[in-house]
């Protein structure tokens, strides 16, 4: 009976902890080894397309070999080093742009009284009750030669012909900014209602104009929601690859579409795979630098 | 109780120029009134209380002053200058908040700076500036901490730092003390009107504490509903009220409804079927008879004996309950017909033949002059 009670207040207790470390480790560790395996490996025709690392030899001897040539090929091309720059570039500028437009909009309705701030909260959400393919493929309807946004300028005569927006860049950063804004503004959103705003009335108080007191004290104090917004939309926008292969361009050179082409394309397995491997170091490392300034941020 | 020195009791002078004017204001929210048609002058180099209950109004009024809140109604005057629709980054005044809104991201040092760089001030002057407060405030060690890393009362310090540092000529402070417990409380009561006293700025000081009132006000304003019920000086307030209202929420009264009923000489005599018995009023009260009056008398005016007196207004009852609270002690009376009094005694000595007298037929008289008859 002690003993029972004993277990159920430890080991139930460590039972608990080790819940996410084991599924961590077969649904992210376990995976990426897999992916890390294949990207040292050579490719072959043969099922799966590659050559396995390790063959085992005569004796109960075991040859290694580790095939860095896929890394080497990635800087050789100036393919894969120009697609990485265009992605970190789209996705830079893409949250850049879901943050000027989601930091006003995160404001007023953060700053909105009661009722209306759970209808507005809620209208940021519903995007998400329809599927993400369905509303790019609007998009698509919306920005195409003949679609809806240049039937409504032409017939308004501000424009004579149809405007070119589809499959170009533009088209990117309108689709991530449209589809990623919810990420952005609701971070935003709690920073911003957990706000004091005597702080604000103490700062025009102290004879700070709004736009001052904006500067001084809003944008400083909601850092961390800036911070936490940034990245929901800069990671995924990395990796995207509906968005660019949907509404881009073909010289729209995204990573994501690069790893579909090789994977799917060309078969070329361990190129593929280094491919991904670098696109996970080039998110790791905005992601941690970011998390540090946070949590400068945060204790400052 | 100190009274804060200002030796010309400018609101007595009738050519006097207000500093601060509330004229007709009122305020509403959504149709219901916080501030109701007030009309209030406030003198350079005051130290004004406005005192109420919660919802009150007294709030709102300060607001107003600040520039967060526009008047429904009414205007605002600073030193001559229609200010109600002046933004409050553009107002003489500022404000220390009852939470002292400090902010959390910047050292004492930037919070009191605040200010000052707002107006382009040189740094060096800021550094200067910034360091006399520190000094006078006596923070000089903590210029570097943020906040969170003060106690109480050095957050209300640098609160009352920073709304200083633009040299307002007014200083608004919302329930400036509240926060505080007893004893830092009473020190800083006493700082406060020492820092009003050398720099000169007028105080504007919104609390619900009568006692803090009392100590800091050169004059009181009170509150109620959204009305300014009485404007007087302290000693005026507790022994002169208008009204019921006034008596009754700043220190404790006894309070008689009472008719005015035939005349004796030259004076009415006043009947009050609450303790069943006639009073004589103050001196110089001339009422139509059969007018419905309120008779107040404060506890600690009123004398127990064993033995009838002749002098004055005599009451008789038996002893319900004593609460001896050190200083004094306070008595209370159940008269013949179930009335009670409240009836305080100081306790000057530390054997007092009164300290045991429950149960016992007791006399409680008082001069004629120390009540006073209200009519609202």
């Amino acid at each position: 009976m002690r003993s029972k009670r004993l277990f159920q207040s430890i080991a139930g207790r460590q039972w608990v902890a080790w819940i996410p470390t084991v599924w961590l480790l077969t649904f992210f560790l376990v995976p990426f080894l897999v992916v890390l395996k294949i990207s040292l490996s050579e490719s072959a025709i043969a099922m799966p397309p590659y050559q396995p690392i390790v063959q085992w030899l005569e004796g109960g001897l075991a040859e290694i070999r580790l095939n860095f040539g896929n890394y080497l090929f990635l800087i050789d091309d100036p393919l894969y080093l120009a697609s990485y720059g265009e992605s970190v570039r789209i996705a830079l500028v893409s949250t850049l742009v879901t943050l000027f437009i989601g930091y006003p909009m995160a404001h007023v309705i953060a700053m909105a009284p009661e009722p209306r701030r759970t209808l507005l909260l809620i209208l940021v959400i519903l995007p998400f009750w329809t599927s993400f393919l369905l509303r790019v493929y609007a998009w698509i309807a919306i920005l195409k030669s003949n679609g809806l946004l240049n039937a409504v300028l032409l017939n308004l005569g501000l424009i004579s012909e149809p405007l070119v927006i589809l499959q170009t860049d533009l088209a990117v950063y309108l689709g991530i900014a449209y589809t990623y804004l919810p990420f952005m503004v609701l971070p935003l959103y709690a920073a911003l209602s957990k706000l004091d705003r005597t702080l604000l009335e103490a700062a025009e108080d102290l004879g700070a104009t709004p736009w001052v007191s904006f500067w001084t004290v809003t944008l400083p104090l909601t850092l961390p929601g800036i911070f936490a917004g940034s990245l929901l939309v800069f990671v995924p926008a990395i990796g995207e690859f509906v968005i660019p292969a949907l509404l881009g361009g073909n010289d729209t050179l995204m990573i994501g579409k690069v790893l579909w082409n090789e994977f799917f394309a060309n078969r070329d397995w361990p190129i593929a795979s280094a491919v991904a491997i670098i696109m996970l170091c080039l998110i790791v490392g905005p992601l941690m630098w970011l998390s540090r300034l946070q949590s400068r941020a945060e204790r400052a | 109780m100190t009274q804060s020195g200002n030796p010309d009791k400018r609101w007595l002078d009738p050519e006097a120029k207000p500093f601060i004017e509330f004229r007709g204001v009122s305020k509403t929210y959504e149709g219901i009134p916080a501030v109701r048609d007030v009309n209030l002058s406030i003198y350079q180099g005051e130290l004004f209380c406005l005192l109420g209950g919660s919802g009150s109004g007294k709030t709102t009024l300060l607001r107003m002053l600040a520039g967060f809140e526009a008047p429904s109604a009414g205007s605002v005057w600073i030193d001559g200058v229609d200010v109600t629709h002046i933004p409050p980054y553009e107002r003489p005044v500022n404000m220390m908040f009852q939470s002292y809104a400090l902010f959390p991201h910047m050292t004492v040092f930037d919070n009191i700076a605040y200010g000052l760089k707002r107006d382009g001030i040189a740094k060096a002057e800021i550094q200067t500036r910034v360091n006399e407060l520190l000094a006078l405030l006596r923070l000089k060690d903590f210029g570097r901490r943020k906040p969170d890393q003060l106690s109480g009362g050095q957050r209300q310090r640098v609160a009352l730092a920073r709304a200083l540092a633009k040299r307002p000529k007014v200083l608004l402070l919302d329930e400036p003390l509240g926060a505080l417990d007893k004893n830092l409380r009473e020190d800083t009561q006493l700082e406060l009107i020492k820092i009003q006293e050398s720099l000169g700025i007028t105080f504007i000081v919104v609390t619900h504490d009568q006692e803090e009132a009392m100590t800091l006000a050169t004059r009181i304003g009170v509150m109620d509903e959204g009305y300014l019920v009485q404007t007087d000086e302290p000693h005026t307030i507790y022994e002169y009220p208008s009204s019921k209202y006034v008596a009754d929420f700043i220190g404790d009264i006894n309070l008689f409804e009472c008719l005015v009923a035939g005349e004796e000489g030259s004076d009415s005599v006043l009947y009050s079927a609450e303790i069943d018995a006639t009073l004589e009023p103050p001196s110089g009260l001339s009422a139509p008879l059969n007018q419905v009056l309120w008779y107040a008398i404060r506890p600690e005016k009123m004398r127990l004996s064993r033995a009838p007196v002749e002098t004055g207004n005599v009451l008789s009852g038996v002893v319900h309950e004593i609460a001896y609270l050190g200083d004094f002690s306070v008595y209370w009376i159940d008269l013949d017909n179930g009335f009670r009094l409240r009836v305080s005694r100081p306790n000057i000595s530390r054997m007092d033949h009164f300290a045991e007298s429950w149960d016992e037929r007791v006399y409680v008289t008082w001069d004629v002059d120390a009540g006073v008859v209200l009519t609202q």
